[in-house]
């Protein structure tokens, strides 16, 4: 039996909000409609397979991985476009910072486009832009890397629809579970509240989650604008009491 | 009026869109960098237990297979430890990683895992669990990531006393979460997010 001076164990994963994270039919996103499961999901407690998750140490990270401005550039070159600055924490549901958790992240360049051989805008490409860059988050779960601010781009799904300037963001913490993929807007930004794939969000305060203030106070003057991000991945039950095998 | 819980929300999803390769296979999309794509290989050296290959494609609504999908897989060992810093059961092999990650082929998006069959885990309250693989697949026009679980058809009497494949109400979509020995040896779990074969998707 735990005594008054043992820590709270870790019980299993909070069960995700179905009603705060979007559904998965949403017809103004067209894709979705044959894209989308239409039986319920089937709900169970996170088990061991959920609970764990692979080691991704800090030695894999590159000197240059969270620099976009530089990671595909030639030597003495750079990526052409507004120089920015991202940085936030990754933290749990409990608030506690999350750390070595690896982020991905991806985006389009100062003109809007991918490179990617099915991107079809006809933007420029920029021959010292590749578009990706990872780290792993610190030990109080923060991050930052250097890129620069993407462009809006048009996407076939209205006749007429623009995707707001984004950079997404795949998250791995320490539970299979806690996997996340997102999207980080603008402040400002006024694609927001006209883009179909933004609006699958079912309240403003979801779309405010998404939406990276300008933070003055990390800018490096006559260098580059920051923007700060923060995002949130499960959490776990923090409990003196759980019901395993044998009972209570 | 009431104290307020303190809690965080879990940051909204949003679609891993059509270009997730750009961001998490670069080098399968043609950029060349970081040195090779996490997740490629499962194995650093030789494992434990028996070498499967496992193959799939992911299907929509209409039938049609999806080619710019992301799939990944994460698993225990063949003893069943899971290579995570959160194992606190027994030391996993040390060249299995547990974790794939595929893009699927460019021209068919079939995805191909070279990984090994799982050990049994526990459920919660001590019972084993079949051995399963966990699955996560991402994509254009998907919302939300869809955990899904990959069981095999030869493990029938586990399968039989599973606690989660016990519960289903829906006893007959009992296959879609099964993975199937093919004549050359390799297993298929093929994944469909509509239709009458829809997978059974987790709320986990």
């Amino acid at each position: 039996m735990s005594s008054h001076n043992t820590p709270p164990k870790s019980g299993g994963f909070i069960p995700r909000d179905r009603v705060w994270q979007p559904d998965a039919l949403t017809p103004p996103y067209k894709t979705s409609v044959k894209r989308s499961p239409q039986s319920a999901l089937l709900s169970f407690p996170s088990t061991l397979s959920e609970e764990t998750s692979p080691v991704f140490g800090h030695n894999l990270i590159g000197d240059l991985d969270n620099d976009l401005i530089h990671n595909y550039a030639q030597s003495g070159e750079s990526a052409i476009g507004p120089r920015i600055i991202v940085h936030g924490r990754i933290l749990d549901e409990n608030g506690r910072g999350v750390p070595g958790a690896l982020l991905e992240f991806w985006q389009a360049n100062a003109g809007g486009r991918y490179r990617h051989k099915k991107e079809s805008y006809l933007a420029a490409l920029d021959p010292n832009f590749g578009g990706c860059g990872r780290t792993i988050t610190g030990e109080d779960g923060s991050y930052e890397f250097r890129t620069i601010q993407p462009g809006p781009y048009p996407w076939p799904n209205g006749m007429n629809d623009w995707r707001p300037a984004h950079i997404h963001f795949s998250i791995f913490g320490h539970g299979f579970a806690q996997r996340l993929i997102t999207q980080m807007y603008f402040e400002g930004d006024p694609h927001i509240k006209l883009c179909p794939i933004v609006g699958i969000l079912k309240t403003q305060e979801a779309i405010d989650a998404l939406t990276a203030p300008l933070d003055m106070n990390r800018t490096v003057p006559m260098d580059s604008r920051a923007y700060k991000f923060d995002m949130v991945i499960r959490g776990r039950r923090q409990t003196y009491f759980e019901n395993r095998a044998e009972g209570l | 009026m009431v104290q307020k819980l303190d809690y965080l929300r879990e940051s909204p999803s949003q679609t891993a869109g059509p270009y997730v390769h750009i961001g998490c296979t670069p080098n399968f999309a043609g950029i060349d960098i970081f040195g090779g794509d996490l997740g490629t290989s499962m194995k650093t050296g030789p494992v434990q237990g028996t070498e499967i290959t496992l193959k799939g494609t992911v299907f929509d609504g209409t039938g049609t297979p999806l080619r710019d999908a992301m799939i990944e897989i994460w698993q225990p060992d063949a003893a069943g430890l899971f290579p995570s810093l959160n194992e606190t059961r027994g030391t996993p092999d040390p060249n299995f990683t547990g974790w794939g990650r595929s893009a699927g082929n460019m021209d068919t998006g079939e995805f191909t895992f070279e990984t090994v069959k799982p050990g049994a885990v526990p459920f919660p309250d001590g019972r084993m669990q079949a051995p399963h693989i966990t699955a996560w697949i991402v994509a254009r026009g998907i919302n939300i990531g869809l955990h899904t679980r990959i069981y095999f058809e030869d493990e029938a009497d586990a399968n039989a006393i599973d606690p989660i494949l016990t519960r289903l109400e829906h006893q007959n979509r009992i296959p879609t979460l099964l993975a199937n020995k093919q004549s050359d040896g390799s297993y298929r779990f093929d994944i469909h997010l509509q239709g009458p074969l829809e997978t059974i998707f987790f709320d986990i």
